[in-house]
């Protein structure tokens, strides 16, 4: 089979391009990625001054001392690369991401789109430098290998002539370390052996190679013969799912506004189903007339549907009909259009999305009605008092009551801090406090002669506790007391980690009993929670 | 045998006697009520939270929290808007399924459109801060709870609740001058009402019992340290 036609974009140095712009460095700076104490990647300035792929981090400082380094992170370059992808994809779609930093995609479609393939490589180039602000260099030949090779010398190889390109090059090229293919044992022992360009080695009938260098050595050799390994995986643009309205005239009415989510959130849900999505994170952006533009994001437990969606974006719409510019709703509704501007433009955009099975209900339907009605008046609290107005309660690992329960804003993960199930030595055991004040109230603990009763270092009350006073009230009588119960937590950490005391009191009301959880640190005694 | 066929499939229509149209009236949408621990079932009429109902909770949020236990192991959601300070821990060591317990601990200045709409999909509202709720909005809050049967708990006084239930703190057990801990307590609620609850129900119940859970006490015994 004779290799296909590949046009390769390559972006120079791609690791440190993208880390530097990350880091919003000027393009001109001498920079580095490293990697286990190795350098990944160097800026073309850094290469000006010595600085080497493989070289130390040391020994490339020590070449050029204004090094920026950067630390390697893959994520980072393939998140960068992004952009890059969309601006060769407008303009040829089918491409492959072979590693950040390097695209391919087959040549025949746009040569003939665009007439010829020069053209091609002068409309990339143009199009990634004027989409993203990068430099790149395109390679065309036969086959993937070919065209990388010709890509980092910014050659056009013509048909039939790949075998020809690579024969002069030195066979280290095989080792192209970034596209999964380790062959530096096999280049160093082809160089040892003599052969020191590709074309000495494509020489070489197959079957020797075979039967000395094993299934490695044909793929290398195939490659420097300059027939391809494989053919290119061809990506498949991710649809674009954002739904787009335009209003004219203006939305600028709440019942406006919920007429008007309902057909575009019915559109995004047929577009999600029809792929078998989800989504759980719903944008809602939004354009004013006076050009301002909002967007929000509404986090959801359960996969929307469409009513769901719909609902969102009403009552986020409401929201920003309502609640901008401060106004209570009484103002007649001409003052209130002439400051804000109606809402002219509507996008939603599904920020995440799951696989749709999620949204299967339970068979026996014991699942599913009750919290999807509960989920949905939740986040209706939400739209009138904002996102962190509703919560609720995980109970995870710790020793106070405070610190086992982490209220969690309704929509986001159900995941506590601490793990319960480790053993939590000093932990409070039941009953716990039904009322846990935020703030801790302080107290005072006093014997029968008026003193201050205190805990001792040894974990010792110093006195009969006989009257407690909580927040500055009258002190009232102690009934009955268990404790002191010392607490040392993190006492390996340099801050000191905590040391307190705890005591529960039965004080004396009024008109009924009623006990208190009261902690003692650094001497001063706070009320913690409250038994009511 | 058309006609003995007629006869047994009369048979297998279940004709509700007209002795029990009462019990269904009582449940809107013939729903049974909210269920509740047994040592608090006694207290209110039909056993249990009944839908559409406003039953206020005064001076004790264990109670509260009691009251919302066996509903939500059962599947039922709770909210409890405006305290800011309740122990989440505590509401599960008395049974409460906290994944479904909503807290709404800054409701505004006005919490009467938040327990609305809360009221709509959450089976039971719990409401503190009562009084600034004034008389018509209670009244419409009343009405909403009726019309989607759900069952609203005002934490304080509420003219026209159908069952008022007021709790009497008693004496801690398991605490004694510095030894052990507190392990349960005594206490007092009275259930009046309308309706169905006009006769005031007592109960002498350990809440939290020494499971933590609400527990039945016995009246008769004292508990005395031995020894």
């Amino acid at each position: 089979m004779a290799p296909v036609r590949v046009v390769v974009v390559w972006c120079p140095d791609w690791p440190v391009v993208a880390g530097a712009a990350a880091e919003g460095w000027p393009a001109r700076t001498p920079a580095a990625v490293v990697s286990a104490n190795r350098i990944v990647a160097c800026s073309a300035t850094a290469r000006a001054q010595g600085v080497r792929r493989g070289q130390r981090r040391r020994e490339a400082q020590g070449r050029c001392p204004e090094l920026a380094v950067l630390a390697d992170d893959p994520d980072r370059n393939a998140r960068a690369f992004e952009p890059v992808v969309a601006a060769v994809e407008a303009l040829a779609p089918g491409v492959e991401v072979v590693r950040p930093g390097l695209i391919a995609l087959p040549a025949r479609g746009p040569t003939r789109y665009f007439g010829g393939e020069s053209v091609v490589a002068e409309r990339i180039v143009a199009a990634v430098a004027a989409q993203v602000g990068v430099e790149c260099q395109i390679g065309i030949a036969d086959g993937l290998f070919a065209a990388t090779l010709a890509a980092h010398r910014g050659l056009l190889v013509p048909p039939e002539g790949s075998a020809g390109f690579l024969a002069p090059l030195s066979i280290a090229e095989l080792h192209q370390p970034a596209t999964g293919m380790d062959l530096a044992a096999l280049v160093d022992l082809l160089h040892r052996l003599g052969l020191r360009t590709l074309g000495a080695f494509a020489a070489l009938p197959v079957d020797d190679v075979a039967s000395r260098f094993g299934l490695d050595g044909v793929r290398a050799h195939r490659l420097a013969q300059g027939l391809d390994e494989r053919p290119l995986a061809r990506r498949h643009p991710p649809a674009d799912l954002t739904v787009t309205r335009r209003f004219d005239p203006p939305l600028d009415r709440v019942d406006a506004a919920a007429f008007a989510s309902r057909e575009p959130a019915e559109q995004l849900h047929t577009a999600l189903a029809a792929r078998g999505l989800a989504c759980v994170r719903l944008g809602v952006g939004a354009c004013t007339e006076e050009g301002e533009e909002l967007h929000r994001v509404w986090r959801c437990a359960e996969p929307l549907t469409a009513a769901g969606i719909s609902d969102r974006v009403r009552w986020q719409l409401d929201g920003w009909l309502t609640s901008r510019g401060g106004r209570p709703s009484g103002v007649d509704d001409s003052t209130r259009q002439a400051d804000l501007g109606g809402i002219t433009v509507l996008t939603l955009v599904p920020e995440e999305v799951i696989g749709g099975q999620a949204l299967q209900r339970g068979l026996w339907g014991e699942s599913g009605e009750d919290d999807e009605r509960a989920g949905r008046a939740l986040v209706r609290v939400q739209a009138m008092l904002g996102p962190e107005a509703v919560f609720t309660g995980v109970i995870g690992g710790g020793r106070d009551p405070t610190d086992r329960v982490r209220l969690v804003p309704w929509g986001d993960d159900l995941t506590p801090a601490r793990d319960a199930d480790l053993p939590w030595p000093g932990r409070l055991p039941a009953p716990s406090p039904s009322r846990v004040p935020a703030h801790p109230l302080p107290a005072e603990v006093l014997d029968d002669a008026g003193c201050a009763v205190g805990v001792s270092g040894r974990g010792r009350l110093t006195g009969v506790p006989h009257r407690i006073a909580v927040g500055g009230n009258p002190p009232r009588r102690v009934l009955t007391w268990a404790g002191p119960w010392p607490v040392e937590e993190r006492w390996w950490e340099s801050g000191g980690g905590r040391r307190c005391a705890r005591l529960q009191a039965v004080l004396d009301a009024e008109t009924e009993l009623c006990a208190v959880l009261l902690t003692c640190e650094t001497g001063r005694w706070r009320v913690e929670g409250i038994y009511e | 045998m058309a006609g003995g066929s007629a006869a047994s499939a009369l048979q297998r229509v279940q004709v509700a006697p007209a002795s029990t149209l009462g019990e269904r009236l009582d449940t809107p949408g013939g729903r049974p009520p909210f269920p509740v621990a047994e040592p608090l079932a006694a207290l209110l009429p039909g056993g249990g939270l009944r839908r559409g109902s406003v039953i206020a909770v005064h001076g004790s949020l264990s109670l509260l929290l009691a009251l919302l236990a066996a509903a939500t192991a059962q599947g039922a959601w709770a909210a409890v808007i405006g305290v800011g300070d309740l122990g989440v821990l505590a509401a599960a060591e008395a049974g409460v399924v906290v994944r479904r317990l909503a807290l709404v601990p800054r409701p505004g200045s006005d919490p009467a459109p938040v327990a609305a709409a809360l009221l709509d999909g959450l089976g039971l509202v719990a409401l503190a801060g009562t009084d600034r709720i004034p008389a018509g909005a209670r009244r419409s809050l009343a009405a909403r709870a009726r019309q989607r049967g759900s069952v609203l708990l005002p934490l304080g006084r509420w003219p026209g609740a159908d069952v008022e239930l007021d709790c009497r703190a008693g004496a801690w057990h398991g605490a004694e001058d510095g030894h052990g801990r507190l392990r349960s307590r005594e206490v007092v609620v009275r259930a009046v009402g309308r309706g169905a609850a006009t006769r005031p129900r007592t109960a002498c119940l350990l809440l939290p019992g020494p499971d933590g859970l609400v527990a039945e006490a016995l009246g008769h015994l004292t508990i005395k340290a031995v020894g």
